[in-house]
């Protein structure tokens, strides 16, 4: 399925975009995170990469859909 | 108030915001943008945030702290884009009956705030730039 990815702060520079469509072929957010992590082997120096779906963190198991508004959110640093 | 802006932030609006008649304390937090990051010089910061779900995060950050603290008002504004030192980049008000509550409050939101608010800060400084927490 297509899919449509929001990226920001480091993730932006990394995927080279802040909205961008993927061709996505699993079906949960660890699949995407894997995914990812293999088409930008930056992602793999962060701290972390949590992933949101719809306006909230999503778990790893977390089965996705075309529809879904996903996020990239790599470590925060607001304050 | 919940707010995500791009404009200076008013401190005396998120005050007015916090405030309740029914309150004994009103406690304020500011972050301001520091001058050096170690021994680097800063020349600007530069926020960026996932807007509404900054603005849900938050929500929920204050729904825990009125749980915990019987809050009697609250306000919270987060500015993003370009910031130069010395600019106000959050302000957090909360008021409680009672200091020792309003003092706590306070700084749960924003130390919550840094951990799970979706917004970022790339600091730009002498010889560099660098987006804080990243990288290990």
């Amino acid at each position: 399925m297509r899919i449509q990815l929001k990226a920001f702060g480091i993730c932006k520079d990394i995927l080279g975009g802040r909205e961008l469509t993927v061709e996505f072929d699993g079906e949960t957010v660890a699949d995407l995170r894997k995914d990812l992590t293999q088409k930008f082997r930056e992602i793999e120096k962060l701290n972390s990469l949590l992933i949101a779906v719809n306006e909230a963190y999503a778990e790893n198991d977390r089965v996705l859909k075309e529809s879904d508004v996903i996020a990239l959110i790599p470590p925060v640093s607001g304050g | 108030m919940i707010v995500i802006t791009h404009n200076s932030i008013d401190i005396q609006n998120v005050i007015r915001s916090a405030e309740s008649a029914d309150a004994g304390a009103l406690n304020v937090f500011i972050g301001t943008v520091r001058s050096k990051t170690g021994e680097k010089k800063v020349i600007r910061l530069e926020y960026e945030a996932y807007e509404p779900m900054a603005i849900l995060e938050l929500k929920k950050i204050i729904e825990v702290a009125k749980a915990k603290w019987n809050l009697k008002g609250w306000a919270i504004s987060h500015r993003v884009g370009v910031l130069s030192v010395g600019d106000v980049a959050v302000a957090v008000a909360v008021s409680t009956a009672h200091r020792k509550e309003s003092f706590e409050a306070c700084q749960f939101i924003i130390d919550s705030l840094k951990q799970t608010v979706p917004i970022w800060k790339k600091e730009i400084f002498e010889g560099g730039e660098e987006w804080v927490s990243a990288h290990p």
